[in-house]
């Protein structure tokens, strides 16, 4: 096994042990913190794909986060006021079933993406950048201002929604389902990643004339990538409106594309649980500056600017002293 | 619906444009000089503004505020050029978007620390807080100066880039700038410059707004990115295409607001006509951006 490996099976075992001896101490608020790690690793695990392995730099992967958490809140509430969730073509229930509210998260996720992914990627670079902030602020303020889920105030679900007779509002029993899922995507990231699509994926960012003369069109593995990315992003985002039974406009907004980022680049860009580290060092430095300081961000923002400056491979390529051959 | 009312909302529509020009001319100028995508650019915005509004607290004089705005954006952009940006033109987009983003998060929390939470207030001049008669039409002459002053800074700008001896150097720089390191312009300097430049823009843009809206923590963040779109629409790294762009999103986005509510309430119901109409309007200039970039990948005058 190399060192990363190593470190990779150190930091899942470290996330599952955290949330273990916090259940066993009798502190559920670590329990739920430790969720919250995963389930923002889940959601950069999810952009690494596009960013890290893609070299697509999306600003705008929010607006997928924020589709996941809208479609539970949306099932959710539809289901807890026995309202049903749409009359006509067909008349439609909303569900508090997990896995109908993830599939439909991603498939909603996914659908939004194809559009999005194929505008933007006729463009590369800075463009790519901008537009895609562009196209998840247009996602925002369509939330902001379409007054049938909540405007600006959000949606609450007030009960978690139900996995088979877990009892999911338990902190442990809802850590581990997301820990499960999130072992899963990483499954579904390697198994992508090291196949015909992720090599040629690989190749699109390295050199993509490239890949043109071998017979495949990069914009097609881009948009594969951009979307499969945007569909992980979203199951984060519906597991994350599940742990704080609330949706609001600003898990779509662009400084949560940006927080995904800082997840990325803070464990290591291309390494496939970089981003659940940066999450994990993300979410401990919130609520440990936050301790400290109502500014908490100021010190923040100063932090990340050094590692930016100074430690490129992130916090894995600092431990394993190799950058990243993704 | 009447043609005074369209008009005003014409002149609304232009007022909003040259405020966004101003933003994007900054922007544009910085990424097509330095090739550096610049998130805190709505940061130097917040600086401006926040420099306004405590001067004219200070002195009650609104020029003094408008120096103020400058000075300060200025400085601050020349001290984040040569601190940080600096060290970034080299690196990858994605080194720039990260490092401009935890900039953004240390100028907020920053001025939030400093002036706290709540929102400062600037006056509008005295000298303009009347109203002008246009035709049947009365306008805030405080709106129209805005509009006067976004004009005056775009011909400037054009005589600045086209006939004096730092634009050339600027234009040079854009081309090729290992060339003009080699005939012996210092340019690193140069960057500074240019940076400040756009920084000041922002900054004026800031306290240009600044008796319109509050001048609050997080104010130059929609700003920013509205920018950007009049960036990717005009094109990266093309002044006239930042006035374009400008114009255009200006007008499209405040006519929609307008025009959508009054055009949907001849087929539906007042209050879902206006729900319906709001949300469409405030897609709007995305709409149009993704039309553009469908027809023109690199936007209307866009070289690169």
């Amino acid at each position: 096994m190399s060192r990363e490996t190593v470190l990779n099976l150190a930091i899942l075992a470290g996330l599952l042990a955290v949330a273990l001896t916090a259940h066993l101490s009798g502190e559920p608020f670590l329990v739920t913190l430790a969720t919250k790690a995963a389930i923002l690793g889940l959601a950069g695990v999810g952009l690494n794909l596009a960013l890290g392995y893609g070299g697509l730099v999306s600003f705008g992967h929010a607006a997928f986060f924020g589709i996941g958490g809208y479609a539970a809140g949306i099932l959710a509430s539809a289901a807890q006021n026995y309202e049903p969730l749409m009359t006509w073509p067909l008349e439609l229930p909303g569900t508090t079933s997990m896995p109908i509210i993830w599939a439909t998260a991603v498939i909603a996720a996914g659908l939004v993406a194809l559009p999005i992914g194929a505008l933007s990627l006729r463009t590369g670079g800075v463009h790519f950048i901008m537009i895609t902030l562009a196209f998840a602020q247009m996602i925002y303020y369509f939330a902001i201002s379409w007054p049938a889920y909540g405007g600006e105030d959000g949606l609450s679900i007030y009960v978690r929604n139900t996995l088979g007779t877990l009892d999911t509002m338990d902190p442990l029993t809802f850590f581990l389902i997301v820990f499960a899922l999130l072992l899963l995507v990483l499954g579904l990231t390697l198994m992508a990643t090291r196949s015909r699509f992720g090599l040629a994926l690989a190749m699109a960012r390295q050199n993509p004339l490239r890949l043109t003369s071998m017979g495949v069109r990069p914009f097609r593995v881009r948009l594969t990538a951009f979307v499969l990315s945007a569909m992980a992003v979203a199951l984060a985002g519906a597991l994350y409106a599940d742990l704080n039974r609330f949706v609001s406009p600003s898990m779509l907004s662009w400084h949560l594309s940006g927080e995904l980022i800082v997840f990325v680049i803070l464990g290591g860009v291309g390494r496939p649980l970089g981003p659940l580290i940066g999450a994990a060092l993300y979410v401990l430095l919130e609520s440990q500056l936050g301790q400290l300081t109502e500014y908490w961000q100021l010190p923040l923002g100063i932090i990340l600017l050094l590692v930016v400056l100074f430690a490129r491979g992130g916090v894995i390529g600092l431990v394993t002293g190799r950058n990243a051959n993704a | 619906m009447t043609a005074t009312l369209l008009i005003e909302q014409v002149l609304n529509g232009l007022q909003f444009g040259t405020m966004l020009f101003l933003m994007a001319a900054g922007l544009t100028l910085v990424f097509g000089v330095m090739g550096l995508i610049n998130l805190a650019h709505g940061s130097l915005y917040m600086v401006g503004a926040f420099a306004a509004a405590t001067a004219a607290a200070a002195t009650g004089n609104f020029l003094l505020a408008l120096v103020a705005a400058l000075a300060a954006a200025a400085l601050a952009g020349a001290l984040v050029e040569i601190l940080v940006l600096r060290r970034l033109y080299r690196r990858d987009h994605l080194d720039q978007v990260l490092a401009t983003f935890a900039l953004i998060l240390i100028f907020s929390e920053g001025t939030r620390w400093i002036f706290g939470s709540f929102p400062l207030y600037l006056d509008v001049p005295q000298a303009l807080s009347g109203t002008v008669r246009l035709g049947t039409l009365t306008y805030p002459a405080y709106r129209l100066a805005i509009i006067v002053v976004g004009i005056a800074v775009a011909l400037g700008l054009w005589l600045l880039i086209n006939r004096t001896r730092l634009g050339v150097q600027i234009r040079a720089g854009e081309a090729d700038r290992e060339m003009i390191a080699a005939l012996g312009i210092d340019i690193a300097k140069l960057y500074t410059v240019v940076f400040a430049l756009g920084a000041a823009l922002a900054g004026l843009a800031g306290a240009l707004i600044g008796p319109i809206q509050s001048v609050q923590v997080g104010m130059g963040e929609p700003v920013l990115i509205m920018a950007f779109v009049v960036v990717v629409i005009g094109g990266i790294g093309s002044i006239k295409g930042a006035l374009v762009g400008a114009i255009l999103v200006g007008l499209t986005d405040t006519l929609g607001r307008f025009l959508f509510p009054v055009i949907l309430g001849a087929f539906t119901d007042p209050s879902s006509a206006t729900a319906i109409g709001s949300a469409l309007a405030s897609m709007s200039i995305y709409i149009l951006m993704a039309l553009i970039l469908v027809w023109r990948p690199t936007g209307l005058m866009g070289a690169h």
